[in-house]
């Protein structure tokens, strides 16, 4: 997005969903910039700036990081998974489709940044208890839903992951579409 | 009739979108050619201004335009009076309203001097760095009582003092009820609320097209026809040239309603003078300056009571703080005043209150718009009483509840709408018992808190009501369309920003057609699909718009089965509408698909019948002549760790009553959401200014909300008590959550630290405020203790 001179440019590369991305970019461009703006992928919302709300939160080499807290040049030669490469409308990812079934979600500005943040969190833990999950939410913001039904989407993400379950036919989700 | 829909937890229809960050919010619209505005602002909360310097800023390369408050022309003129004054005797009200660009003056840190056009938002940001601005600082007006004082500052220098507004509501007679009484309990009381931050900051795109001469804004408004309508004045447009987009909103809570911001307002103007495509976004920063608040009042208020503990009067005189213009009007200190009342009998009430210019953001609605302030004076109020008389705290509220026979109860003032403040319905009592069940109040009291006392445990229990005045007029219309596809497309003009009108909205047309919900399609907030409305605000959005929905629905229902009769040559009665077909009842083969009959009804050939419209559409409108008023009690048990003084809320019960639930998935998230903010309020948030005006902690670094860790897990009952005054029987929720938490968590916190007494008079707390509380400490709000509580003052009435 940024209009100076070339030469103070820098070339990267980067793997994003898995698609490989070339581009030349000043070194002050802000990765959640660079992915927002540059690439278009603006699902990842940016609420801060300045590292508290975790509204820009993606998975750089496997790992949830604040894409507001780092330069894109920053990003050169990694790999970054972001909302858009967790799944679809038609077909959700796990996570998303269990936050929708507890409705985890009311304006969704800050549900990106949840769902990069839990992937991890969900890769490494079976059966946490409330109180880990609530830790494991403790650097997002959420206006709008409390936190509790964002509790209870981890905990029914963790059930049906448990019980390989991934598709919405677990125990305790919301009674359903009716469709 | 059968509840396919209504009523039920029906799963969102937003959601697939917002979950894959498909859904388009402000900041996503990308325009070819678009260029990007950063504003500079001014750094002082009062000074003259005598010029600005943009000549380097212009030279910046990459700057496109310069724009200071001399470039706009007859452009430059203050925005307009949102809401005017109530129909109240006497009333005295001060206009003056914000300004697009800072001319001569500037009346608080963050009003927007100039604005930079680039082709970036990092140039544009470098660009304003360029600029100067030549400013004489004045002193500053940054507290309500010094704002009044002989030769205190004026913001409005064409105005005798920093008086913006002077207000009395009285009924009965309080000086009389003051005499009858056995005690009158009275305390100072200051109460601050936040900001609504919003994880979405605001932001404006404007896109003029020179060639199709037509202006279209997406705007993170939840009023987008009145800025549309504005807008289109403002700028000499026909209302048919201007389309306002609410996209996706990240959040809205009351700023984002329809404020005329300066950057609304100059991001089309820049488009039209530039011709191309224009984006503001706001950080999180500017958020802190430039958009609205919410903050303090003071009172002065006391309760006179009979033998019993019965309230005789109320007289509360109070100071509200409104910033340094007012174009929202009075509508918070009306809500406070209003408010008060509360759910309960108040024979004579006395309440007079001060609205006050000063430098600091301008102050309009943010959740609960006000309506914190009056339940907290209330609340405490009761306690006071309750603590001298020696009467439980449940059973003081019971004594004065409303009765189901009350109803309507007419409180003879006026309310924010206008209207006689006149609750349509309630049942009080059953919810208080319900509470108090839930909490088990006799047996906390009786064993557990004496148990966890004698073991040091700091604990603390609290039960408070209050009322919500809610889905107020004047309209809200809908357009319900069944097209040639079966689906069934609604479209209504409020904004929507997270309460799941997408799909309340479509369960109540579903409802009513016989379709899957499906395939029903439902736009919120584009001027494009509908032209006439207000905006989502004040809990309005489900009462109105969706009696609006279903009104409409109810049409097209009726137009489909005069079509079907006639088709089908059976009457009326004898068809049912099932599964998006209608069918004669009992003889399946008989029916046409919903599709099918829209074909019909837009017939190719032949004529329609004068008197009648093509097509299965309908357009309605609905308009409550007042508000209706919801109810509701929390309850908390919580403790304090008498060394930290951190609070660890051990349990948060909340029974409510908003009439006729839609979606009850829906309504639990709004209840969850306002306590969370609610509790925010009460313990976390506190915008901290210095005498120069300057806040202070403007960054999430400093201004705390509250994490997953600080929000309790909400146990929550439902009453229904419909209301009269719409079809659906719905009242409002999406605020309720927030109004009574300071004043819960003040007696409950109280409760907790009974042994040291400590009187808690102010809202918000902090584990700091209440160390010196505790430990005698300096009163940093000029409340509460040192003022003299009720304990000290009180029993005086005879
Ligand atoms: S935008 Fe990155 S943490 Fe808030
Ligand atoms: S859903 Fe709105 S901020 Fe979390």
């Amino acid at each position: 997005m940024s209009t100076t001179a070339a030469s103070n440019r820098h070339p990267i590369r980067l793997t994003v969903n898995g698609e490989v991305h070339e581009r030349e970019v000043e070194p002050r461009l802000l990765l959640s910039d660079f992915l927002r703006h540059d690439l278009r992928l603006t699902g990842t919302h940016v609420g801060c700036e300045h590292g508290v709300c975790g509204a820009c939160t993606i998975l750089l080499d496997g790992a949830a990081v604040r894409s507001c807290l780092m330069f894109a040049v920053q990003s050169h030669d990694h790999e970054i998974e972001t909302v858009e490469g967790l799944g679809t409308a038609e077909a959700l990812h796990p996570l998303q489709e269990a936050f929708r079934d507890t409705h985890a979600l009311q304006c969704g500005f800050c549900t990106p940044g949840f769902l990069m943040s839990l992937v991890p969190f969900l890769a490494e833990h079976d059966d946490p208890s409330e109180e880990e999950i609530r830790h494991a939410l403790g650097g997002n913001l959420c206006r709008c839903t409390g936190y509790q039904n964002i509790v209870e989407a981890v905990r029914l993400a963790c059930r049906r992951q448990r019980q390989g379950d991934a598709h919405g036919l677990g125990e305790g989700a919301v009674p359903g579409e009716m469709s | 009739m059968s509840s396919r829909y209504f009523g039920q937890p029906v799963k969102r229809r937003e959601d697939p979108r917002l979950l894959t960050g498909g859904a388009l919010f402000v900041d996503d619209v990308h325009l070819p050619g678009m260029l990007h505005v950063a504003f500079l602002r001014s750094d002082f909360a009062h000074g003259r201004l005598n010029g600005v310097d943009v000549e380097a800023a212009l030279q910046h390369p990459g700057v496109v335009a310069v724009y200071t408050a001399d470039d706009l022309g007859d452009y430059w003129r203050p925005g307009p009076l949102l809401v005017p004054p109530p129909p109240i005797e006497g009333i005295v009200f001060h206009e003056r309203t914000q300004v697009p660009l800072a001319r001569h003056k500037v009346r608080h840190v963050g009003e927007p001097i100039a604005v930079v056009v680039a082709e970036s938002r990092y140039v544009a940001e470098d660009a304003v760095a360029e600029i100067c601005a030549d400013i004489d600082p004045l002193p500053v007006v940054a507290d309500m009582d010094a704002a009044l004082e002989a030769g205190a500052p004026l913001i409005h220098e064409d105005l005798e003092s920093n008086l913006a507004a002077h207000v009395v509501q009285h009924k009965g007679d309080y000086e009389t009820a003051r005499r009858q009484a056995t005690r009158v309990v009275s305390g100072r009381f200051t109460y601050d609320h936040g900001i609504a931050a919003a994880m979405e900051n605001r932001g404006v795109v404007a896109d003029w097209d020179g060639r199709e001469q037509n202006l279209r804004i997406w705007d993170t408004t939840q009023a987008p026809i009145p800025i549309r309508n504005g807008l289109a004045a403002m700028l000499g447009l026909s209302e048919s040239q201007v389309q306002v987009i609410a996209p996706f909103i990240g959040g809205g809570f009351g700023p984002k309603i329809m404020m005329f911001y300066p950057e609304e307002v100059l991001l089309p103007w820049i488009s039209m003078r530039l011709n191309r495509p224009v984006k503001w976004i706001e950080d999180r920063q500017e958020n802190f300056f430039a958009t609205t608040h919410e903050r303090g009042q003071t009172h002065e208020a006391e309760m006179a009571v009979d033998a019993a503990g019965r309230i005789l009067g109320i007289k509360d005189v109070f100071l509200h703080d409104g910033g340094a213009y007012d174009p929202y009007g009075l509508t918070v200190p009306i809500n406070s005043q209003c408010t008060l009342l509360g759910c309960y009998r108040v024979p004579s009430y006395y309440s007079e209150f001060k609205a006050i210019f000063t430098n600091k953001t301008l102050v309009t609605p943010y959740r609960g718009a006000g309506r914190q302030h009056g339940v907290f004076v209330m609340e405490r109020l009761l306690d006071l009483a309750a603590a001298e008389m020696d009467i439980d705290r449940v059973e003081i509220r019971r004594l004065n509840l409303l009765a189901k026979e009350d109803f309507p109860h007419d409180h003879q003032i006026i309310y924010q709408d206008f209207a006689p403040l006149v609750y349509d319905s309630g049942d009080y009592l059953p919810a208080v018992d319900k509470a108090a069940e839930m909490i088990d109040w006799q047996r906390f009291i009786a064993e557990e808190q004496p148990r966890l006392r004698a073991q040091g445990k700091a604990v603390g229990i609290g039960l408070v009501t209050y009322v919500e005045g809610t889905g107020i007029g004047p309209y809200e219309g809908a357009r319900v369309t069944v097209e040639a596809s079966g689906k069934v497309n609604i479209a209504t003009g409020v904004g929507t920003q997270g309460q799941g009108h997408f799909t309340s909205f479509a369960q109540v047309v579903a409802e009513q057609l016989g379709v899957d919900i499906a395939d029903v399609r439902v736009t919120t907030g584009d001027t494009r699909e509908f032209q006439w409305g207000c905006g989502t605000f004040a809990s309005r959005g489900a009462v109105v718009a969706g009696n609006a929905c279903h009104a409409a629905a109810l049409v097209v229902r009726k137009k489909i089965l005069a079509l079907a009769s006639e088709l089908l040559e059976a009457a009326e009665e004898d068809l049912e509408l099932v599964d998006g077909k209608v069918a004669v009842r009992g003889v399946p083969k008989t029916a046409m698909t919903l599709g099918e009959l829209a074909v019909k009804a837009n017939p190719m050939r032949g004529a329609v019948v004068p008197g009648t419209e093509p097509g299965l559409e309908a357009t309605t409108y609905f308009g409550p002549a007042s508000g209706t008023t919801a109810s509701g009690v929390h309850a908390m048990i919580l403790e304090v760790d008498t060394e930290t003084f951190d609070v660890e809320i051990l349990r948060y019960v909340v029974v409510h009553d908003c009439g006729k639930v839609i979606n009850p998935m829906i309504l639990d998230g709004q209840i969850h959401g306002g306590v969370a903010q609610g509790i925010g309020n009460a313990f976390y948030e506190q915008l901290i200014f210095d005498d120069e005006g300057q806040l202070l902690n403007a960054s999430f670094m400093d201004y705390l909300l509250p994490t997953s860790t600080d929000v309790p897990t909400i146990e929550g009952a439902h009453m229904v008590t419909p209301s009269p005054l719409n079809p659906l029987g719905l009242k409002g929720a999406g605020e309720a959550g927030a109004i009574p938490v300071g004043a819960l968590f003040a007696q409950a916190v109280e409760d907790a630290l009974s042994g040291l007494g400590v009187k808690i008079h102010e809202i918000p707390l902090s584990p700091h405020r209440l160390f010196d509380l505790v430990h005698g400490g300096g009163s940093q709000h000029g409340g509460g203790s040192q003022h003299g509580g009720g304990s000290q003052r009180g029993g005086g009435g005879r």
